[in-house]
């Protein structure tokens, strides 16, 4: 009878649904997982990036994002824009070539793979013979040169790919055109280098791995002109004017050549090792820019004296006596220097220096005195230390934002004022309907705070809690590295440090109060700090309080992890936020829930022991409870010490491999590198099937009150609500554990004139055991109209409509397996919806979110969303706990991405597709953040300096970006608040219209608005 | 035996225990001296004199720690009622010819609400007459197979009633292919088998599950099309009442109905449930469902009792099913008034000032039985 009644649908519900519920996957944050090619285009002034996964990502001005993926899984190579057009040219690791093109489609670019297509060679050539090691796009924008590890430099026409076998320039006929002298060596191999001549379409330079650098004539077929150097070439390219070649080696020299008809062999002008005299490792590319100046700059990757630093990832600067080498902390993969673009202009005038790194991006101003880097504004680095939890806030008050951006930009005072350089496209998203923030916790005890309202994730602010604590590296050490002697001239550049030193220090949960600015952060080592915002720096004491959370239980022992020792006298704090308070909890184990209520300054936090309560007000522990079963000896050891260890150790070694690893050669750093996790995966599907071979067997046990872990508790929730009896409400704390448990405390909280004299009482009034026994997920009260009872101080913010406390509450538990409603004061079961029971799926991440829908302005409704342990994503409505859509969103073997998932207040998420990018996603109709934007090739950009850099400018362009800002806010806040309200409202009316009567009057409602003109159920709220 | 004890020493700790009896309409409470039960025969004498009924032929039963209806009619499970009560030994009394005996057994107290008002109520219509086999003795069931009639010869139906024991359910499952008949021919396909059986748990001393039984429902849910981690966690979540539906890969035992006289369920036997999903129509609809309602609340004076489920309200359309049971079981809401008079406040705990709200008058009957 009921599946009958849960499988008859209603098809006006339906068609809300519809209205209400769509899954889109909308934009990646951060930054691409190994990365393995750049490329740019000085006339989009786009970026682009490739990726060991075969995926393509571009990136123009802040907004401006595309992305595509091959087919096949390979990576990419090299990325070479075809000149002054939309379109760009990719080579994969399988030697495939692949046209990918933007093309306007309803007013915004898409980015769309044309056509692909692989070298042949004539039939029984070596394989080798057409392995592509370097391709040029020729400026006539029909014709592809590609350079080969065989030194033929094949031709192939554009679009089709169409190989024009007349044309190609085999190293025979190369040959045969030298004079006699340059013959007799062995001066081929592979071509590394083709360029295309500055000025005349028709000469291109060829240069071969042996040192011969040729120059072709194109029409004629000839040698114009020919180097040969004594060492292994890595790379040339020609100077601005086409009158001088720059070449490097790979002993860690370059050169300068003189480009003169006579086919005498030149001497080169200038040749230098920069790091000598020692042995020094291979330059693997450079450029040399003109300045109106006259002094040139010299840029160029590697080099660095073999035995020292030949471990480092360097780029080196030389500009008029200044020479600095920038030391990235990952792998660089590949580098550009943004010049002018115009090429009829005489000098180079080169801007900004880009380096894609292995794990970051890195810009910086040449134009500044001491080559500051610029922020990016998108890209970045979200794993710089590695992500251990997140956390989003959504619709934050304007003043809390201004004050973290503040707070923020105290600490980006080293970075240019450089606007971000590449600038191509237009965004056409609408500007952000909300300030939201998402909060990172990372392993070295920092907590980010990213702009999470559009498509770009910014910094905003970052907030370190290790200073509170004795660790055994000084934080100061790192603003100092190893005091290094002047020469070489390195300086470490980029964010990306994923050593954390402690691991303890690690930040498990987050808890922000956006009304009050409170935070409440806890750790892996059961530190628990509560922090203020604060605009002005300060030097206090950290005030510390003990939370023994066994209490009186006799005969445990922890063997993990010690407990941090906190610093005693007064710490130092930046403006932004700081700890007044640390929690700690004993024993120290990992932090695993936490929740905040500012209203009445009280702090929860639990433990695999126990939880507690902590008023942060008079800075007092107002009780703990420890939830250990007897039995539960395992939850003592501290089953994190021994991983910690190991964890700990190989971190150690990969240190060691990463400073001993040998620089890989640019050419095919993804191809080397590539081989390995290709084979690894290979090893591993092998295993897989090895696996099946033996099959995997599961236990069938119910689960019992002795399991391990069961009084881990999984969430805590403060709730005003009816707990002792149906006549007075009064403050109330739940807590649910790993084994079915739901204990509920009712709280006595001082009025606000006593607040500080007389204490927070708390006294448990129920103890709910869940027969099933499933970990308690989630926690909820529903008010008198079924609707979640506000956040704290969202009623006082006029943000929400005060919960209704006539009518009956009811509490809603989410276990891993079911959801089940409750009545208040007195628990009787009312609603359950069994999940595992009848899919086989676990709740794995529970949420409320308001959809409204896409086509009445003012209708929107509260439900759960739900990701199960499969990836699913799930609508589950409320009261009544009837599913509504279910969305397949990440693979279910994809265990980290489903446990980092988190849902905003709007029906969004996020979770990690790798360490370092968040898949965005949304159930919204309504809510929907997603690049759109347009690239127009015949608006080029030829302003190709940055429109700053000065000092009276580097104040406007600040005064612009603020202004601009707080514009958009000012305006946009009383919108949505109206807006939020509204939404609310109606819902309010909704429900109760339900519950006052027919259950099936959606669509009543629905056809009544289309005729009233939307005028009804709100009294014309229209 | 005499009342005022009971007065003064409340119940149990002292070395006595409370006893509620109720024949009909009416309660009798008493104390018994928990080391010195005495015999069978003299504590049904006892009851015959509490409930004034000398000369009537009664069956007794007693509710045990499980809410499970068991019967009392030797010494040896009168001392195990005894010993097993906890605080309090609750005592039912039917007249022998009006006799529900179907309403001994497990899960009846609680699952069965209609069953336990048949027992309260000896003198409405019975739904049909029982076949008097044997008394249940002093156990309950660990299994059984159920649906027969519906089910193709070749599957069978495994009920394993995990509540109550101590044993492990005690089985692994695994992944693994099957053939099945299906409008392109014969087709191999995943599917999901038993793969271990712990000795002495639950699923061997059953002796209906064997290792290579395909499993094909788990409480009426196909498995196929789902990964070995999803029927493990269905499992799981069913274990306190779980219903498999196997193939047995060892057909020689199966139960051979004659298909040609029979028509009703004369299925062909080599037909797989997917390809005549129509047939397997799960009988054990909703009353099974609800076999974990169990949870257990404990208010703020520490004692612990089962959670009622809630007075349904019209806004849910899936509770009706919950309202016929609660509105059947209100018919018979006749806990006469002057139960108070009977069993005085002065006994006990909050659970008995629960007993007084009107709307929770039957609900109390399972809200005493105490599970820890």
């Amino acid at each position: 009878m009921r599946r009958f009644l849960r499988s008859g649908h209603d098809p006006t519900r339906e068609r809300l649904k519809r209205d209400l519920f769509q899954f889109n996957k909308t934009v990646e944050h951060g930054f691409p997982h190994q990365p393995s090619a750049l490329g740019y285009s000085p006339s989009l002034r786009i970026l682009a990036i490739g990726t060991r996964s075969g995926a393509v990502k571009l990136y123009g001005a802040p907004g401006v994002e595309f992305m595509g993926l091959h087919r096949e899984n390979n990576a990419v190579m090299q990325i070479h824009f075809l000149p002054g057009q939309c379109q760009l040219i990719t080579l994969l690791d399988d030697n495939s070539l692949h046209l990918w093109s933007l093309k306007v489609k309803g007013g915004v670019s898409e980015l769309h793979e044309d056509e692909c297509f692989t070298l042949r060679g004539p039939p029984g050539a070596a394989p080798s013979a057409t392995q592509i090691t370097v391709v040029l796009p020729h400026s006539s924008r029909e014709l592809l040169y590609l350079g080969t590890e065989s030194g033929n430099v094949f031709v192939v026409q554009l679009p089709a790919f169409h190989t024009l076998e007349d044309q190609t320039i085999s190293s025979e006929a190369v040959l045969q055109r030298l004079p006699e002298e340059a013959r007799h060596r062995r001066v081929f191999e592979m071509v590394e280098a083709l360029q295309e001549h500055p000025r005349d379409p028709s000469q291109i330079l060829i240069g071969y791995s042996r040192g011969l650098i040729v120059i072709w004539d194109l029409q004629d077929r000839r040698v114009l002109c020919h180097v040969l150097s004594s060492q292994q070439l890595e790379n040339a390219s020609w100077q601005r004017d086409g009158r001088l070649i720059v070449s490097c080696h790979s002993d860690g020299s370059y050169c300068q050549w003189p480009v003169s008809a006579d086919s005498q062999q030149p001497e080169p002008l200038r040749s230098c090792v920069p790091y000598g005299p020692f042995p020094c490792k291979a330059i693997t590319k450079v450029f040399w820019l003109t300045t109106k100046q006259g002094l040139p700059f010299t840029v160029f990757q590697g080099g660095m004296p073999r035995a020292s630093y030949g471990d480092r990832h360097c780029i080196s600067v030389v500009h008029n006596g200044q020479q600095t080498a920038f030391d990235f902390t990952s792998r660089v993969i590949d580098f550009t220097v943004l010049i002018e673009a115009d090429p009829a202009a005489a000098f180079d005038e080169p801007y900004a220096l880009v380096v894609l790194a292995e794990e970051e991006l890195v810009v910086i101003d040449l134009k500044a005195a001491g080559w500051p880097s610029v922020q990016p504004p998108y890209l970045a680095s979200l794993h710089c230390s590695a992500i251990t939890c997140s956390h989003h806030v959504s619709n934050i008050p304007l003043k809390l934002w201004e004050r973290v951006i503040t707070a923020g930009s105290r600490q980006n005072t080293h970075f240019s004022t450089m606007e971000w350089p590449i600038d191509g496209g237009t965004s056409l998203a609408p500007a952000p309907p909300q300030r939201d923030l998402l909060l990172t916790g990372h392993e070295d005890g920092t907590v980010r705070f990213w702009d999470a309202s559009g498509v770009c994730l910014r910094l905003l602010y970052r907030l370190g809690t290790a200073q509170v604590f004795d660790t055994d590296t000084d934080p100061n050490d790192n603003l100092n590295p190893q005091g290094e002697e002047d020469w070489p001239p390195l300086r470490k550049v980029g964010s990306f440090d994923p050593y954390s030193d402690d691991p303890r220090l690690g930040i498990q949960k987050i808890f922000l109060c956006k009304y009050s600015g409170y935070l409440a952060v806890a750790g892996t080592a059961g530190q628990v700090l509560v922090l203020e915002l604060n605009d002005e720096a300060a030097e206090q004491a950290v005030e510390q309080v003990e939370a023994d959370l066994l209490q009186d239980q006799e005969g445990y022992r922890w063997k993990g992890h010690e407990r941090l020792c906190a610093r005693s006298g007064p710490v130092h704090f930046e403006p932004g936020f700081q700890p007044f308070v640390l929690v700690q909890c004993q024993p120290p184990a990992v932090v695993t829930s936490l929740a905040l209520h500012s209203e009445w300054r009280l702090v929860a936090f639990g433990t695999s022991h126990g939880f507690g309560l902590f008023d942060h007000q008079q800075r007092r522990q107002v009780f703990v409870k420890c939830t250990l079963h007897p039995s539960d000896q395992l939850a003592l050891e501290g089953p994190l010490s021994r991983v910690k260890s190991l964890k700990k150790s190989l971190r150690q070694s990969f240190r060691r491999i990463r400073r001993s690893r040998v620089s890989n050669r640019k050419r095919r750093p993804a191809g080397l590198m590539g081989e390995a996790p290709e084979s690894s995966t290979r090893a591993e599907r092998a295993g897989l099937q090895n696996m099946e071979l033996a099959p995997v067997q599961r236990k069938i046990e119910a689960r019992s009150a002795e399991d391990s872990f069961t009084g881990f508790v999984r969430t805590l929730y403060f709730a005003d609500t009816y707990l002792r009896d149906s006549s007075r409400h009064c403050p109330s704390l739940w807590a649910g554990t790993n084994g079915g448990t739901v204990y509920a405390f009712s709280l006595r909280v001082p009025p606000a004139d006593r607040r500080m004299d007389e204490p927070v009482r708390a006294e448990q009034v129920k103890e709910i055991q869940l027969m099933h026994r499933a970990p308690v997920v989630g926690i909820l009260v529903l008010d008198g109209h079924s609707v979640p009872l506000p956040e704290p101080l969202e009623v006082a913010h006029d943000l929400s409509k005060s919960p209704d406390m006539q009518g009956s509450h009811q509490l809603l538990v989410v276990s891993e397996e079911q959801f089940k409603v409750f009545t208040l004061p007195k628990v009787s079961a009312k609603l359950k919806l069994k999940l595992t029971a009848l899919e086989g799926s676990r709740v794995r991440r529970v949420s409320v979110a308001h959809f409204s829908s896409c086509r009445a302005e003012d209708y929107g409704e509260h439900h759960l969303a739900v990701l199960t342990n499969l990836g699913d994503v799930q609508v589950v409505s409320l009261p009544l706990l009837k599913p509504q859509v279910r969305y397949s969103c990440i693979r279910r073997e994809d265990v980290s991405g489903i446990a980092s998932c988190v849902f905003t207040k709007y029906g969004q998420g996020f979770y990690l597709i790798s360490p370092s990018e968040f898949e965005r996603f949304s159930l919204s109709t309504k809510w929907l953040i997603e690049p759109r934007c347009l690239v127009d090739p015949a608006e080029t950009k030829n302003h190709s300096q940055p429109r700053n850099s000065s000092g009276t400018k580097r104040a406007s362009g600040q005064a612009r970006n603020s202004g601009s800002q707080s514009d958009g806010e000012e305006r946009r806040p009383g919108l949505v608040m109206e807006h939020a309200l509204l939404n609310d409202e109606r819902v309010l009316k909704e429900i109760q219209s339900t519950l006052e009567g027919d259950h099936g009057s959606y669509g009543d409602r629905r056809s009544q608005r289309s005729t009233a003109g939307y005028s009804l159920s709100n009294g014309g709220a229209e | 035996m005499n009342r005022s004890h009971r007065h003064g020493a409340g119940s149990g700790c002292l070395g006595t225990m409370e006893v509620k009896s109720k024949f009909g309409a009416e309660f009798r409470r008493f104390s018994l001296e928990r080391s010195k039960p005495g015999k069978f025969e003299e504590f049904y004498g006892l009851l015959q004199h509490v409930h004034k009924i000398p000369n009537v032929e009664v069956l007794v039963g007693y509710a045990d720690i499980h809410g499970d209806l068991l019967p009392i009619n030797n010494d040896d499970n009168y001392h195990k009622a005894v010993s097993t009560a906890n605080p309090l030994l609750r005592i039912f009394i039917q007249k022998k010819e009006e006799a529900d005996y179907s309403a001994f057994g497990t899960d009846t107290l609680i699952k069965k609400k209609n069953v336990l008002t048949n027992v309260l109520r000896p003198d409405n219509h019975r739904k049909k007459p029982h076949i008097v086999i044997s008394m249940p003795q002093d156990f309950r069931p660990v299994s059984s197979i159920i649906d027969v009639d519906i089910l193709p010869e070749t599957h069978r139906r495994v009920r394993l009633y995990k509540y109550g024991t101590e044993k492990p359910l005690g089985f692994y499952i695994r992944d693994g292919s099957s053939v099945r008949v299906t409008p392109h021919g014969l087709e191999k396909v995943p599917g999901i088998f038993i793969s271990r059986l712990v000795p002495g748990g639950l699923a061997q001393s059953t002796g209906l599950l064997a290792v290579n039984d395909e499993v094909l429902e788990v409480n009426g849910i196909e498995v196929s099309g789902k990964s070995l981690d999803q029927v493990t966690d269905m499992m799981i979540a069913n274990s306190r009442n779980l219903i498999i539906t196997v193939r047995p890969a060892n057909q020689r035992n199966n139960v051979v109905r004659n298909s040609r006289t029979s028509g009703s369920s004369g299925q062909s036997t080599d037909n797989s449930l997917l390809g005549y999903p129509q047939q397997i129509e799960p009988s054990f609809e909703p009353e099974d469902e609800d076999s974990d309602e169990d949870d257990i609340i404990i208010e703020g004076n520490g004692v612990p009792r089962q959670i009622p489920k809630a007075d349904p309200n019209t806004e849910s359309l899936e509770s009706l099913t919950q309202i016929e049971l609660n509105f059947e079981s209100g018919q018979n809401g006749f806990i006469p008034s002057n139960e108070v008079s009977f069993a005085p406040i002065a006994s006990g705990t909050n659970t008995e000032f629960e007993m007084c709200d009107a709307d929770q008058k039957l609900l109390e009957e399972d809200g005493t039985i105490i599970t820890l």
